[in-house]
């Protein structure tokens, strides 16, 4: 998995529900496909995001090989304030990639 | 995009959906995939017990190609619970050209303000028809905002995708939709 991207609104009140997008470059693949020889591909998928606000988890998500490749997500999160997200990708082999983002909360 | 069912006829639980399920006003563009997404269920299918009755041709077809692994997957998250049917909006394409890249919306539109205990905290995908039953599980918290998560999946074959959510107070909430799908996308 490499280069994962995040999209924020650019400024946000406290108590606003913002949308919060988030992509990741990877094939996910199922463990269903077969190579030319016929032999299975071995599953290789991120299978955990985890989305914290200053350290507390707000969102997560579980994959399973049905979620396609470049996994992306929308959610939403209600700002409590100014704060850090943290962005969190495990994949099926204990890999992990985070992304840090600054919420630009106005008063 | 057409409306599946023989005459695309609005269910009560779509009505329902559309005027109960406190959608925000300054947000029509929601309230449009809300309706859109009652119509796309199968006119008059009562998600029953466990399974849709079959009416519509789309439907018969969707019902035959429920897996085992989907019976026992949905069995085990479900058990003997009840269900609110048709509380979970699913917005997909009525068909998918490219099984391997579906979008989908699913939201359940239980919130609540912070503090007060009533929230969805946990929200599954099932897959009827492909090789693995779960799609994915969604973890919601207080913070959410809203119980509602965009994505994109693959489906192997045309079929029924069903979402239970979970709330804290361990109610269940239930949504389906069914998906026509011209090329398979799962690798089996």
């Amino acid at each position: 998995m490499e280069k994962p991207r995040y999209k924020l609104p650019e400024a946000c009140k406290a108590g606003d529900v913002i949308d919060i997008k988030a992509v990741i470059i990877d094939p996910m693949e199922t463990g269903n496909r077969r190579d030319p020889n016929g032999a299975i591909i071995p599953r290789k998928i991120i299978n955990l995001f985890v989305a914290t606000f200053n350290d507390v988890e707000v969102f997560r998500a579980a994959f399973g090989p049905g979620i396609s490749a470049n996994p992306y997500l929308s959610f939403t999160l209600r700002v409590p304030g100014p704060g850090q997200l943290v962005f969190a990708w495990t994949d099926d082999d204990g890999q992990k990639i985070t992304e840090t983002a600054t919420l630009n909360v106005t008063a | 995009m057409t409306a599946h069912g023989k005459d695309g006829e609005q269910t009560d639980q779509g009505l329902r959906l559309g005027t109960e399920a406190g959608v925000d006003a300054d947000r029509p563009s929601r309230r449009d995939l809300l309706m859109r997404a009652a119509a796309l269920g199968v006119s008059a299918a009562a998600f029953g017990t466990a399974f849709p009755v079959a009416g519509a041709a789309l439907a018969d077809e969707a019902v035959a190609a429920r897996s085992d692994q989907f019976k026992a997957a949905y069995e085990a998250l479900v058990g003997e619970r009840k269900l609110t049917e048709g509380a979970v909006t699913m917005t997909l394409p009525d068909m998918a050209e490219n099984g391997n890249m579906v979008p989908f919306t699913v939201y359940a539109p239980l919130e609540s303000p912070p503090g007060i205990d009533d929230y969805v905290t946990k929200l599954t995908i099932f897959s009827t028809a492909n090789p693995q039953p779960v799609i994915a599980t969604f973890g919601f918290t207080r913070l959410s905002g809203r119980a509602e998560v965009s994505g994109r999946l693959r489906l192997a074959k045309t079929q029924d995708v069903i979402a239970i959510a979970e709330t804290s107070k361990g109610e269940l909430l239930a949504g389906h939709t069914i998906v026509k799908v011209t090329v398979g996308g799962c690798g089996g």
